[in-house]
């Protein structure tokens, strides 16, 4: 589920609030969006490959928020790693082009 | 029903919101709905797209990434295509429809390929086609969408449906759910693609599939078809949302001693998983995929590996617990029943589209999803958008011409004062359609005893007072929507006394002959099940292997029609 949108890098842009598919972000005036409706996330990581300042961080849990035992998680919380995958943002290419699935699709069956 | 409620409650010019008056309303901002729109707008329709969340990132295909049904027309491959699946899919799938699908897919590929999908190239310089990325794919379909001229209206779901006089619809009334403004749009056809209903299992992108569109198409009279086929299970790691099964091929699976459960498998060992699971614990480890196949994976699939990066997991070497997540008819192959070819439904001025319509007439009562479920999202939704568009031109209505709501649940007065609780309700919904022992496996028993829980939840809702506000009414529908799914699938499920497909009835565990037809469902309020025969010409019948296992190792080009799942 959405477990941070990060401070230091938000740019209160709200590109997320549109994005998010399941509306768990709120826009706040003057500030940067907040997670109102967590439990409506669906862990689907779309928020972190639109957001252009690699802002936000998805924790791999889809069930609960985060707890105690997930601090390390959060410690080491990566920023864009999902957007730099796909190959997303500035500077980038889309890899896309680089998709294996058709070769693992004829090996599969 | 609906014209006895409808003539009740006229829409009134004291509306307040927005309004639009178009030619075509696509309900559904996916694969289906996207080509659907573009489709209309070709055909010169006026053309509003209206999504419950944000049209790019809604729906099971954009978070995720899909095979497509991609097969060339080439000596008999595509009859060897049409053949692998038949047999699984219980021989209810049908000819034209899978000839049609073929070649539209074929077509519609291309003109992704020309609007410049980045398609692989394989080693002898060839465009590889069989598969797309889903955030790539419906970031691009949303591009088109707005250069078609069709307006898309994001966070904006549809709450019901509109009809005319006669009884055809006529546009649909919504929610701005972060605004909470209502809107109206008047359309003279209209596309339900909403996709289908995964009873917020929290399976990869399938928390926005909940049944609404099929709720507000039988509220108007409008039939389902292959409700039975809709207990389909993602399988993934038990603490992710990630349920895309294909690697799984290089899986073996364990229990918690690290004792290899035998028989366990992501395709037909599956059920071996959902017997274990019943109990206890299940391992998975990708450990029978070698370097290369490792390297192309992360390549294939990056989302795949996010849960367990994060969590500092290696999937090929530590076994990590799985679980199956219900995909409902996401994955299944029932919905909202096409009549015709342009994909019209049985009323009027309504049209159905990808996963929110029957799979059946290309793959009948089974699909691993994608491959199949794509190829008709992108077929079904560009006829509709067509035949949408054609109808609206045909069927023009004054601007001032009089509209009535048929919005049951949640939406109609009533003369109680207590609301839904919409949580109660889901949860409630979700005891019933999740357990494996209920749905996975169906019996005479389970079914009788959840239908009557579901039943008597549906009365209670009937008689409970209107959601107040935008949100409320949004939650209140959905729940609505997935408590009349469970409903037409226990219904069909109970119809069906044998196995077919993915339904599987534990007292009738052989496909029955004389139950070689489809089972079309409907009606809210009393559900009711009749028989549907399968459209096919005898003599066509393809040479079947016997074993679909057999057909997967021998088929060359099995690959194309293979499920990245």
């Amino acid at each position: 589920m959405i477990e941070i949108v990060n401070e230091a890098r938000c740019t209160g842009c709200n590109i997320c609030v549109r994005a998010c598919p399941t509306n768990v972000f709120e826009a706040v005036d003057g500030g940067i969006p907040r997670i109102a409706r967590q439990d409506d996330c669906q862990t689907c990581f779309m928020c972190e490959l639109y957001c252009p300042e690699d802002a936000l961080f998805v924790a791999p849990q889809a069930d609960r928020p985060a707890t105690e035992e997930d601090a390390q998680v959060l410690r080491d919380a990566t920023w864009g790693s999902y957007r730099d995958a796909v190959g997303w943002g500035p500077g980038r290419r889309s890899t896309a082009v680089l998709d294996a699935s058709y070769v693992l699709l004829t090996k599969a069956h | 029903m609906t014209q006895a409620n409808a003539r009740q409650r006229k829409v009134t010019d004291a509306f307040v919101g927005k309004r639009h008056d178009v030619d075509v309303l696509v309900i559904g901002g996916g694969p289906a709905g996207t080509w659907a729109a573009i489709s209309a707008a070709a055909n010169g329709a006026r053309v509003v797209l209206a999504d419950k969340g944000y049209c790019g990132t809604s729906g099971a295909t954009a978070p995720s990434g899909t095979a497509v049904w991609y097969v060339p027309d080439d000596g008999d491959t595509r009859e060897r295509a049409k053949a692998s699946r038949f047999e699984m899919g219980g021989r209810l799938a049908e000819h034209d429809w899978m000839d049609r699908v073929l070649t539209q897919t074929w077509d519609n590929v291309q003109q992704l390929a020309d609007w410049g999908y980045p398609f692989p190239v394989d080693e002898f310089g060839q465009s590889q086609r069989t598969s797309v990325q889903g955030p790539e794919y419906m970031r691009l379909m949303r591009k088109r969408v707005k250069e078609s001229g069709a307006r898309i209206l994001d966070h904006s779901p549809a709450l019901e449906l509109l009809v005319d006089d006669d009884g055809a619809v006529a546009g649909a009334a919504g929610v701005n759910r972060q605004t909470g403004e209502t809107w109206q749009v008047r359309a003279n056809a209209v596309v339900i693609a909403t996709g289908g209903c995964a009873f917020l299992s929290r399976a990869l992108g399938c928390n926005v599939l909940t049944g609404d569109g099929q709720l507000m198409a039988a509220e108007v009279g409008a039939e389902l078809s292959g409700m039975e086929f809709s207990n389909a299970y993602g399988l993934g790691p038990a603490f992710a949302s990630v349920t895309k099964s294909m690697f799984y091929k290089w899986a073996t699976f364990y229990d918690e001693d690290g004792q290899k459960i035998e028989g366990a498998g992501s395709a037909r060992g599956r059920g071996v998983i959902a017997r274990e699971l019943a109990s206890r614990k299940v391992f998975g480890c990708l450990d029978l995929a070698d370097e290369q196949v490792r390297a192309w994976m992360r390549t294939a699939q990056p989302n795949f590996f996010l849960p367990f990066d994060r969590l500092g997991i290696d999937p090929f070497t530590q076994h990590f617990p799985v679980t199956l997540r219900l995909e409902g008819t996401v994955r299944g192959t029932g919905g909202l029943n096409v009549t015709g070819r342009d994909c019209t439904t049985s009323v009027d001025g309504l049209y159905a589209a990808g996963d929110a319509a029957t799979r059946e007439l290309i793959c009948g009562g089974f699909t691993g999803g994608g491959s199949h479920n794509a190829a008709w999202a992108m077929s079904s939704g560009f006829w509709a958008g067509a035949g949408a568009a054609t109808f609206a031109r045909a069927n023009r209505r004054a601007a001032s011409a009089a509209l009535y709501h048929t919005g049951g649940v949640a939406l109609q007065e009533t003369s109680a004062h207590e609301g839904i609780d919409s949580a109660q309700v889901i949860r409630a919904v979700q005891d019933e359609v999740f357990p494996y022992e209920r749905n996975w496996w169906r019996s005479a028993d389970l079914l009788a005893d959840s239908l009557t829980r579901l039943d008597a939840l549906w009365q209670q809702l009937r008689s409970s007072a209107p959601a107040t506000n935008a949100q409320e009414a949004v939650r209140a529908r959905e729940a609505a929507a997935m408590l009349a799914t469970a409903r037409w699938m226990y219904r069909s499920a109970q119809q069906r006394t044998e196995t077919r497909g993915m339904h599987r009835r534990v007292e009738y565990t052989e496909t029955d002959d004389s139950q070689h037809h489809r089972l079309l469902s409907g009606g809210l309020d009393d559900v009711w099940v009749r028989r549907h025969p399968v459209a096919n010409r005898t003599h066509h019948a393809p040479h079947a292997p016997h074993s679909p296992r057999e057909s997967l190792s021998t088929a060359p080009h099995r690959a194309l029609n293979g499920a990245l799942a």
